[in-house]
């Protein structure tokens, strides 16, 4: 395939995912606000009422925190089965397989997309300025999008081998949500743990989205590092992963 | 004339390892340092075919026709020997892989047409011959699911023979549609051929086969039985499935693998 046309290949593949997704639902897009919403009222309920907190904004910071978690754990797993799931594909067209996993991550931030909508809404809502740190979001996500394909790219790869890599990523993933501030603070964590803390990248996206959104001031430029630094690790691990399985797709789809 | 196409001492093994998946199973594996016997799907086999050369691949099932095309699609990497495709490559070999059935014919053509190589323009320039070629006018706007399972393959057949590969790959497709689309499939491909097109049909033995492709290769268990123009090599094909020739059988054991490791 010629390389000039990778982009058009993604963009079509990504059409595709966003059509069938809302195409039959009454509600549309809708349903892409409804689970964080839902998840923000209980969070906010269990964390104002029954649990005392001292946060500001608090459904403001939940989402914050929601959002960024929803996003990774969606495209992890969809990019996980994105290959082992188009066999017809992988072994019927000559095309890049590496795109597949691509698609679904991408696919999932058009997702992202319209719930950051809600978080804007509700930053107005709660009358919040919007300041020029607001540039540092796409650069936030940028990286946190190099982190997840390179993730994605290798978990894809080892799932058409061996397929329990699915049952590992789904635990991964609920594990991973109390490692993440989304209903507590980055300030209750216990200063020990707070410089490997900023390392898992999901938690280093939601701190600099809160910095941003809520701080009114640029991310910590140690965090920016450290999620620079995690993002080219992941990608060039997954590159490597990639490179090495691909040979197998084949035989193993 | 230059080769479009030329394969060298390509063999293809398969283990039964290959449907490995399971963690205890590959711990086994590796514990016990076993390593299961498999067999060549294709043996040392070599061809070229000339630029704008028809060759047509023929055996019995399990012979490693298909394996083949995989090998020159390079959608599998053989164990070893190599193969060289010079140009741009087009492959109907599963039609309609990607297709939706809640997308609409529209959608599902560019979708279709991207995945196959066609790039934007290629494809805004080519759309509505598609449709007229696919006889889906007026359909066109209406979900896939809404088509009938001809219809549907026709619109992928009319893709794939869009794209404008210059070596094109088919495998077994031929029967798409009824008689009157046939023909025009047929048709189709031996006019691109015809414009320089180098073609690779895996098919049955038919008249229609032997007007696209001047060559053919007969495989038998993974080996090149006999190569040569396609009269001869489809002659002593059919002789071999009518009973003539049964030696070859005992000449063509399977040839099983055993390595070290």
């Amino acid at each position: 395939m010629r390389r000039s046309n990778l982009g058009f290949v993604v963009a079509e593949l990504v059409l595709k995912d966003f059509r069938v997704r809302y195409r039959n639902m009454s509600l549309g897009v809708f349903w892409s606000l409804l689970n964080p919403l839902t998840m923000m009222a209980i969070l906010t309920f269990v964390f104002t009422q029954v649990f005392e907190n001292r946060i500001p904004h608090y459904p403001l910071y939940v989402l914050c925190g929601l959002i960024p978690y929803n996003f990774f754990t969606l495209s992890w797993v969809t990019g996980t089965a994105s290959i082992s799931e188009n066999p017809s594909l992988v072994k019927r067209i000559p095309m890049q397989t590496a795109l597949l996993p691509l698609v679904s991550v991408l696919s999932n931030t058009l997702h992202l997309a319209i719930q950051l909508l809600l978080v804007f809404a509700m930053v107005l809502w709660y009358g919040l300025p919007v300041t020029w740190h607001y540039l540092w979001l796409p650069a936030i996500w940028f990286l946190e999008l190099l982190f997840i394909y390179g993730l994605a790219l290798a978990s894809s790869s080892l799932h058409v081998v061996v397929r329990d890599v699915r049952y590992v990523v789904e635990s991964a993933n609920l594990i991973l949500f109390w490692l993440v501030p989304i209903f507590y603070s980055f300030a209750m964590v216990p200063a020990a743990y707070r410089s490997l803390y900023e390392f898992n990248p999901v938690a280093a996206l939601v701190l600099a989205t809160q910095h941003v959104i809520l701080g009114h001031r640029s991310p910590p430029a140690a965090l920016m590092w450290k999620m620079t630094l995690v993002s080219a690790v992941f990608l060039l691990l997954g590159a490597f992963v990639f490179s090495r399985l691909k040979r197998r797709f084949y035989r193993y789809l | 004339m230059s080769d479009s196409i030329r394969a060298e001492n390509l063999s293809v093994i398969y283990r039964p390892r290959g449907s490995r998946r399971l963690l205890r199973q590959y711990l086994q594996d590796r514990l016990t340092g076993r390593q299961a016997a498999g067999f060549y799907a294709l043996h040392d086999v070599s061809f070229t075919v000339p630029r704008g050369e028809g060759l047509a691949v023929v055996g019995a099932n399990g012979a490693g026709k298909s394996t083949l095309l995989a090998v020159l699609a390079g959608l599998l990497a053989p164990d070893s020997g190599c193969v060289a495709v010079d140009g741009r490559l087009s492959t109907l070999m599963e039609l309609g892989s990607g297709f939706h059935p809640d997308l609409t014919g529209w959608e599902n053509l560019r979708l279709y047409g991207a995945i196959l190589g066609m790039s934007r323009s290629e494809l805004r320039e080519r759309a509505e011959q598609i449709v007229e070629f696919a006889e889906l006018q007026g359909y066109m706007d209406q979900p896939l699911r809404t088509f009938s399972s001809g219809m549907v393959l026709r619109l992928a057949f009319s893709v794939a023979v869009h794209a404008q590969g210059d070596v094109i790959l088919v495998d077994e497709i031929l029967a798409v549609g009824d008689a009157a689309f046939q023909r025009k499939c047929h048709r189709r491909l031996r006019a691109l051929r015809e414009q320089g097109a180098t073609l690779v049909c895996v098919s049955h033995v038919s008249a229609m086969l032997e007007s696209l492709c001047s060559r053919g290769i007969w495989l038998h268990h993974g080996r090149l039985v006999q190569s040569g123009p396609y009269q001869e090599v489809a002659a002593a094909f059919t002789a071999f499935i009518n009973g003539e020739n049964r030696h070859l059988w005992d000449a063509l054991p399977d040839a099983p693998v055993r390595t070290p490791g």
